[in-house]
């Protein structure tokens, strides 16, 4: 008489794996009185997985500050979920940073596309989405994304700065330009001639002192090369070279400019300034005159040797980033960026209500941090989302970059 | 349930039984009470989990249309991720642009799927095994790229993608809109079964799986073969499609960055993890690509496609039929076992 019920066991046993599906991993409790928790997704794996080490390394800089006492007396819980930057993932990561883990806030969340799928939701849900890592402009918007803010200079004011370079230091230029398709290019090349048009105007520049955009070329992030580009940009006889493109194109126009014999001023993006993954690729005696700009401490520098801010953040790898992780140029950006946040979160007392650490993120003054150039302050307000707004112009010599004039900041 | 004329208490020898528990009945039965479950979730699980569950029973239709494919047809693509893409796109582009009710979007991009799955089930006539899969490859790496194209970016937002809002329950259903979509979802999932059971059971069915096991056999016995093919590369594009805009629908978000190439080989990893050529390994399938990434990053995030992976070997090495062949030899040992414990002599005879 038993058999009759096998396929209710079945059917048991169907619904208890969905339940077990259901159950895992498991759900954890409202937060406590004695911790911060801070959410987080980041690419650990997929087709941006370099940049998990971000991800890692804020939570080895998060274990320092525990170490010390946290802050107020309150230790950082950090929950940091792979979402492989899908944005898909990201949506179902940050759902359950939020409605199951409900953390304080969000913090670093790493990628455009990645942050573009759930600004709408975090801005609905009110969860502070605090300095998130991407330079697209668009994380400054405080009247309709009140709760996101980003950090890093963006796009744009990186671009305003070196159009305002170019005019001061080269009349009459002839610029060519060079960028990605996306909305990475896009922002970079729209604040180029913003910034353009508005130093031009400023300065009262007319006729042949004016500088002009004489070309544009794109290319695709699959392109194999971009050689072709490189060949159009010369003929058309400019002598400026705005290069906007990632690491991989950044080196090959790097050398493939010296090989047609093309002398332009070279202005590299601050994305692509690595000597390790772009310059010496490239040849470094190729990257001698190279222009660009920079808003934090390079380790690699030996002009740092003896800076305290350098020191101490030697001794922070030493102890506790895992030999594996050491990526130093993520790693200050980590390191920086997390200081900023306790920085907030120290400020906002006892009262860590949403609502509050919003405004306290949104009344930064003067906030100057070991591992950003000297002079670098961050200033935010109820209508300044963007923190970093000052970068210095440096130039390659053949070793290292040395940086120049004093700091600039666009606008 | 109207064919099964014997009760379980008429039952006497133990032929009989195994007969009875091999038939019809015991399946519905055990179909409805799973039915029962899902459909009692909402009550008992939080918004973010329903959200979960919502996926996984997308991915499944999109499986269940790429089974339908590869395990009964035998042509292999390794480009569903680009149906998918299109499903999703043509939601979004008409929720956003044009204001559409959603649901009819859905229609509209199961149509447009299946006029371009069958179009290129055409070209895909005159070529098999590795070099189809290579094919709808490129299907997959070009995707992304067309949607990032200049002269489409006016409708798809170019890398930026397109933001759509949530819809809430109609009808004044006291229901939120997680519990609404997961609903929903789940009755296109009945129906995308229904459907497909449909299709496999009967002389279509047959006449793929005759293709799939010997084409020429096939083709002489009168089986307009290039007609089957093409149609079911349509279908399967169809149910792809669907759970694409399904997805659009959920998620509330599409971009080219959501539909990489990884999409279409966790597809296939999908329904092989499910079991192929079995319908209900979709949904195996379906809570193996949304829950166990989510298991591996739990374990590891220093490695978690490693983790990823080590589960992948295990599934394949203890479940070397799926998981849906793992259970059909799972319920049939249980019948042997209870049989053989009953003490009754003779051995069952298959059915």
């Amino acid at each position: 008489m038993c058999s009759r019920n096998h396929w209710l066991r079945l059917a048991a046993m169907t619904a208890g794996l969905i339940l077990v599906f259901a159950a895992f991993p498991g759900d954890q409790t409202a937060y406590g009185q004695d911790e911060i928790r801070i959410g987080n997704t980041n690419p650990y794996s997929g087709p941006a997985s370099s940049y998990g080490t971000i991800g890692r390394a804020i939570g080895f800089y998060f274990n320092k500050v525990n170490d010390e006492g946290g802050i107020n007396g309150r230790k950082i819980n950090y929950i940091s979920y792979d979402d492989g930057y899908s944005p898909p993932r990201t949506v179902e990561q940050i759902r359950k940073l939020v409605e199951q883990d409900r953390v304080h806030l969000l913090f670093q969340t790493l990628g455009t596309p990645t942050n573009s799928a759930i600004h709408k939701y975090v801005n609905k849900k009110k969860i502070p989405h605090l300095f998130v890592a991407t330079g697209a402009t668009k994380w400054g918007n405080p009247k309709e994304y009140p709760w996101t803010m980003g950090w890093q200079p963006n796009y744009q004011t990186v671009s305003k700065i070196f159009a305002q370079y170019v005019i001061e230091n080269v009349p009459g230029a002839r610029i060519g330009i060079l960028y990605q398709n996306d909305d990475y290019g896009k922002d970079y090349l729209y604040g180029f001639k913003a910034g353009l048009a508005e130093g031009i105007e400023r300065a009262g520049l007319t006729g042949d002192q004016a500088p002009r955009i004489v070309m544009e070329q794109s290319y695709e992030v699959t392109d194999p090369t971009i050689d072709s580009q490189i060949i159009n940009l010369k003929t058309s006889g400019a002598n400026v070279f705005f290069n906007i493109s990632i690491p991989k194109f950044a080196a090959q126009a790097i050398k493939r400019i010296k090989a047609i014999g093309w002398d332009p001023l070279h202005i590299i993006n601050d994305v692509s300034t690595s000597i390790d993954a772009v310059l010496r690729p490239a040849g470094l005696e190729n990257a001698i005159g190279l222009i660009s700009a920079q808003y934090i401490k390079d380790p690699a520098s030996p002009e740092w040797a003896d800076d305290p801010g350098m020191i101490d953040f030697l001794k922070f790898m030493d102890k506790y980033v895992p030999a594996e992780s050491r990526n130093p140029a993520f790693t200050v950006y980590a390191y920086s960026v997390s200081q900023t946040l306790v920085y907030v979160l120290e400020r906002c007392g006892d009262d860590l209500s949403r609502e509050n650490i919003m405004r306290q993120a949104a009344n930064i003054r003067n906030l100057e941090l070991p591992m950003l150039l000297p002079g670098i302050k961050i200033n935010t307000g109820p209508d300044d989302f963007y923190p970093i707004e000052q970068m210095q112009m440096q130039r390659f010599d053949g070793e290292k970059w040395v940086r120049f004039g004093d700091l600039l900041s666009a606008g | 349930m109207v064919t099964s004329t014997v009760t379980p208490k008429t039952i006497k020898s133990p032929a009989a039984r195994t007969a009875w528990l091999n038939g019809r009945y015991p399946r519905v039965a055990a179909m409805a009470v799973v039915l029962v479950v899902a459909a009692s979730l909402p009550l008992v699980m939080s918004d973010y989990r329903l959200f979960q569950f919502t996926l996984a029973y997308i991915y499944a239709i999109a499986l269940l249309g790429l089974n339908l494919l590869i395990g009964y047809n035998g042509q292999f693509s390794l480009g569903h991720g680009a149906f998918f893409a299109i499903g999703a796109y043509t939601t979004a582009i008409m929720i956003d642009r044009w204001d559409i009710g959603y649901g009819w979007t859905i229609i509209a991009a199961g149509a447009i799927c299946l006029v371009v799955g069958f179009l290129f089930g055409i070209p895909a006539l005159r070529i098999e095994g590795m070099y189809l899969a290579l094919a709808t490859l490129a299907l997959a790496l070009a995707t992304p790229q067309f949607l990032k194209y200049h002269l489409f970016e006016g409708w798809t937002g170019g890398v930026q993608g397109i933001v759509i809002d949530k819809p809430e329950a109609p009808f004044g259903l006291p229901l939120n809109p997680d519990q609404w979509l997961y609903f929903f979802t789940l009755a296109i999932l009945l129906l995308a079964f229904v459907l497909g059971w449909n299709l496999v059971r009967g002389r279509t069915g047959r006449a793929l799986v005759a293709i799939r096991d010997h084409r020429i056999a096939a083709q002489s016995m009168g089986i307009n073969t290039a007609l089957y093919k093409s149609l079911i590369f349509g279908v399967s594009a169809l149910y792809t499609g669907v759970a694409g805009a399904l997805s659009a629908i959920v998620i509330q978000f599409v971009a080219p960055d959501s539909f990489t190439l990884f999409l279409s080989i966790f597809f296939v990893v999908g329904i092989v993890v499910g079991g192929l050529g079995s319908i209900t390994g979709a949904i195996y399938g379906g809570f193996f690509i949304q829950f166990v990434p989510n298991i591996a990053d739990a374990i590891s995030q220093a490695a978690p496609w490693a983790i990823y992976g080590i589960f992948l070997i295990v599934f394949m090495l203890v479940m070397p039929l799926g998981i849906a062949g793992f259970l059909a030899i799972l319920w049939h040992r249980l019948i042997m076992g209870r049989l053989a414990s009953d003490g009754n002599e003779g051995h069952p005879t298959e059915t």
